[in-house]
């Protein structure tokens, strides 16, 4: 006898539970500590703090551990706990021409004053197994020191013989954009495509940069600077009249010089793209710079041909939030509409079965 | 606004022929960057005229015909438009809504690639029926049989009137992006290398309707075509465009017959006779 | 961290403030999309947060609040917004239609006529009905500005033109106060007509379109249609299998898998109420069912 279903919230219940139970996993094995991941799994908490929007390495990690290691799941949660915090204010831009750089690559220059500075990096590993890591074997700790010579951006010194094009600026009062409080129209001003993209998913983003390597609104990039290190980050409050420190960020910046032009009225210049997430994310912020670069066609004079050059396309399909509730929505019911679409599709059919047969007719004229 | 039963006329309205023209452009220019599009181009054109725009590739022939249909934005200039309650307005005045429904209803503008003319993945049938549902017709039946009409006129089968352009041939496409232009009879009609990358055969069949269809409907047209051959059987009055200015204008019998400027005289000894 | 206190409803004050105006925006135009500021919520875009926050909004100590998803107040995803509401406003919840003066639902109207002490909250997932038909947002900005909706017609037309009828089944378009073109989110199109001079408040909310609209009580709404092709219901011919009722939209609901099939009320607020006030309904022949 059918009984209309009920029993949903009980369903509900047991399955969090099942859930509580999955994440913590055989219990004859450790717990894990957000110490450790924080500390170990580092460039997963960074990444959680990039596409989360919040620079908080120990809430980045605690989501991880909840999400069980599903990192969008992870940028969710980080998300909505961001929904909850209350803002007092912008603060002052941040200096990356200050950094204490762990790390710093050019490619257009074989040296350069502050040098280049690989740091802690995989580039030039070998992408073995290592078997030694599966034991506890006790490594030598090693002493890095952050540098303090002088490091001038490769743009700065570029731009001092007018080569490339100065950093598109905005007037000093105009308010910077901001997603997190304004919805998105469209044309988007740069500061909201560069929020938009700081916020989107690397994988997207690393296709798209891909794409336009490949030739899909190609542009020339080279990798003018890569620089990981520590910022520090100022505040002025209303009250004091003048900036107070905050603390510091690490931040990963990636300035991609690009596609030279020239105008009627202006000699060819190198254009450039930019890149700049929280702590070390150069993947994506190399990425993010080849979209900026891509997304300045239209002010830029180019045509817009290839998807990544499309700003609705990349700015509305950018946020894996947004993307992933979407796509597994359509794990809600869905009967009801379904069913209509049964009643159309059982009516076709019927009329295409008693109707005559047409004769096939001749396409050309 | 536009009533549904002023659309379905077909005979030209006396009072058209005017002493007004029907359109007037002054000075149209048009610099991209430091390379120019066109210059100082100046014209009249009276309702049931046709005028050929001619010149080779980069004479600045279609630059021209984009500043009318507002596709681009002209540097300098102006367009005047005589509108269907007597006023003649400067086309720059208008709103934007004014602009749309004047290019959905009053102007055609026939492209040379009938994919961008068209709906591709729409039926001929809706093709033709847009233009009548975006001014309010609610009947599907007299959608149906206006759309089976214009086919008809146009020399589509009727009964195809439920494929998609993407069955049709080239010529077959040009003539239902005809169709679609024609269906709430505009006054005024642009087209651009109407009878490009067709057959000859074809286009001559092509240039035939057009010929008749501009007759019968008392249309203005701006045709604008690299062969002169189209120019001389469509058009009373020609424009010769050079490196973005016009060097020669008049009527075109006496411009192809007579031609008065070198370039001129160039153009017209290297055609091949019709 | 610390242990949090959420605001009533969980949003700020100040987002509330937000949404409340574009409320008043919405209302003032009806069938308007009005852009607005959605907030990551702890449920996933696609799942809801546009009514959530929408309702959020809206919500006062005082008022009973019902949810509901495909018609029935027991599908996951409703219980579980009913949880969060019930967990953060501390609002007394109900299942009956006419003791709620605000409703959430996915993908319904109720078969109970709604009233002027009530507000009905729609969870919308694509808010733009030229969506499919235009994907870009500048040009279907444009368009609704402009009122330019012959593409909505020629859609229709072509339907009619390979299937002898309109083929939309849900979501459905209308014309709202003689205007604006909506989406009325995928209810069924049998629920269309119910929004026409409704007395109750209909808001939408989308959270990841960042969309809202409203539609005001006693305000024409008219389903898209032709003069001679008219909008028509649709709904399974049949009564339903538990209380009789034939003029509600059902669900049909396969019993075994041999194609037996049986259809019952969508609306399960409104089928438990049939079969309170009346005596049992005759089974079809061909189930061995009995009441239970």
């Amino acid at each position: 006898m059918y009984v209309a279903a009920k029993g949903g919230e009980r369903a509900i219940e047991n399955a969090h539970r099942w859930l509580a139970h999955e994440r913590r996993g055989d219990r004859t094995v450790p717990d894990l500590t957000l110490a450790q991941i924080a500390e170990q799994l580092t460039l997963g908490v960074d990444r959680v703090m990039n596409e989360g929007s919040l620079y908080d390495r120990e809430l980045a990690a605690l989501a991880i551990k909840q999400a069980r290691g599903d990192l969008i799941e992870a940028i969710f949660l980080l998300r909505a706990y961001r929904t909850t915090l209350p803002r007092f204010g912008m603060s002052e831009p941040i200096d990356t021409g200050a950094m204490l750089a762990v790390r710093r690559v050019s490619a257009t220059f074989k040296d350069l004053p502050g040098g280049q500075v690989l740091g802690p990096t995989f580039d030039y590993t070998h992408r073995l197994l290592d078997p030694e890591l599966c034991a506890h074997v006790p490594e030598k700790p090693v002493r890095a020191r952050a540098e303090t010579t002088q490091m001038p951006r490769v743009t700065d010194l570029l731009s001092q013989d007018d080569l490339v094009e100065r950093a598109p600026q905005a007037a000093a009062d105009a308010p910077v954009g901001d997603l997190t409080q304004e919805p998105l129209s469209f044309p988007a001003d740069r500061d909201v495509r560069l929020q938009n993209l700081a916020r989107g998913d690397e994988g997207f983003l690393l296709a798209l940069g891909y794409s336009t390597q490949r030739g899909y609104g190609r542009n020339h990039p080279f990798a003018g600077e890569i620089r990981i290190g520590e910022v520090e980050v100022w505040f002025q409050p209303e009250e004091v009249g003048f900036a107070v420190p905050l603390g510091h960020l690490t931040v990963t910046e990636c300035q991609m010089i690009t596609q030279f032009r020239g105008t009627e009225t202006e000699p060819p210049r190198f254009t450039r793209g930019y890149g700049l997430g929280f702590g070390q994310c150069e993947r994506k912020a190399m990425s993010m710079a080849l979209v900026d670069r891509a997304l300045r066609a239209r002010e830029l004079g180019e045509d817009v041909v290839a998807p990544a050059q499309d700003e609705e396309f990349v700015l509305s399909h950018s946020d894996n939030v947004q993307a992933t509730g979407f796509v597994e929505h359509l794990k809600l019911p869905h009967y009801v509409d379904f069913q209509a679409e049964l009643g159309l599709v059982r009516r076709m059919r019927a009329e295409f079965e008693a109707a005559p047969q047409t004769e096939i007719r001749e396409a050309a004229e | 606004m536009l009533d549904a039963d002023v659309i379905t006329r077909t005979r030209i309205d006396e009072a058209e022929l005017a002493d007004e023209p029907l359109l007037i452009a002054e000075g149209l220019t048009k610099w991209y960057g430091r390379q120019l599009g066109c210059r100082d181009v100046s014209f009249e054109l009276y309702a049931g005229e046709v005028l050929a725009v001619v010149g080779e590739s980069g004479s600045g022939k279609s630059t021209l015909l984009q500043l009318l249909a507002g596709q681009l934005a002209m540097s300098s200039g102006r367009v005047l438009y005589r509108l269907r309650d007597g006023a003649t307005r400067d086309l720059a005045m208008l709103t934007e809504a004014e602009r749309r429904l004047l290019f959905r209803t009053d102007w055609g503008f026939v492209q040379q690639d009938a994919t961008l003319g068209l709906r591709m993945s729409v039926s001929a049938g809706g093709n033709v029926g847009e233009r009548l549902m975006a001014v309010g017709w609610r009947h599907y039946g007299r959608i149906r049989h206006e759309a089976e009409s214009w086919l008809d006129r146009v020399e589509i089968d009727p009964e195809r009137i439920d494929e998609t352009p993407r069955s049709f041939s080239g010529g077959m496409r040009q003539r239902l992006q005809i169709a679609r232009n024609l269906v709430t009879a505009p006054r005024l009609v642009l087209m651009d290398e109407p009878t490009g990358g067709l057959d000859v055969s074809v286009q001559a069949r092509l240039l035939d309707l057009l010929r008749r269809l501009v007759q019968d409907l008392g249309l203005a047209a701006i045709v604008v075509t690299h062969d002169l051959a189209v120019a001389r059987l469509l058009s009373q009055r020609i424009m010769v465009m050079k490196g973005g200015r016009v060097i020669e204008q008049g009527l075109t019998d006496q411009v192809l017959d007579d031609p008065q400027q070198p370039y001129t005289q160039l153009l017209v000894s290297s055609v091949v006779p019709v | 961290m610390s242990e949090r206190t959420y605001n009533f409803a969980y949003l700020d004050e100040q987002t509330k403030r937000m949404i409340r105006r574009a409320l008043l925006k919405a209302v003032a135009i009806p069938g308007y999309q009005v852009p607005f500021a959605s907030r990551e919520m702890p449920m996933p875009y696609g799942w809801g947060t546009g009514g959530v926050q929408v309702t959020a909004a809206v919500l006062g100590p005082d008022d009973m609040l019902k949810v509901i998803d495909q018609g029935a107040d027991d599908t996951t995803n409703a219980v579980s917004i009913r949880k969060f509401f019930a967990k953060t406003a501390g609002v007394r919840t109900t299942t009956h239609t006419e003791e709620a003066t605000v409703i959430q639902t996915r993908h319904r109207v109720p078969e109970q006529k709604l009233t002027e002490a009530q507000i009905l909250v729609y969870q919308v997932p694509i808010p733009e009905p030229l969506r499919f038909l235009e994907p870009r947002e500048t040009e279907t900005r444009r368009m609704h500005a402009l009122a330019e909706y012959g593409v909505m017609h020629v859609k229709l037309y072509e339907d009619i033109a390979h299937h002898g009828h309109i083929s939309t089944a849900y979501a459905y378009p209308v014309c709202v106060a003689d205007r604006y073109v909506m989406d009325p989110s995928p209810t069924p199109k049998f629920d269309n007509p119910k929004m026409d001079n409704c007395a109750a408040l209909q808001l939408f909310g989308a959270g990841r379109e960042k969309r809202i609209y409203a539609i005001p009580p006693y305000t024409k709404v008219v389903s898209l249609d032709f003069e001679d092709h008219p909008f028509e219901r649709y709904r399974h011919d049949a009564a339903c299998a538990l209380c009789g009722a034939t003029d509600s939209y059902l669900d049909e609901v396969i019993i075994d898998d041999r194609g037996g099939r049986m259809f019952v009320c969508s609306d399960s607020d409104y089928c438990e109420r049939r079969r309170e006030s009346a005596p049992p309904a005759p089974q079809p022949a061909g189930t061995d069912a009995s009441h239970a």
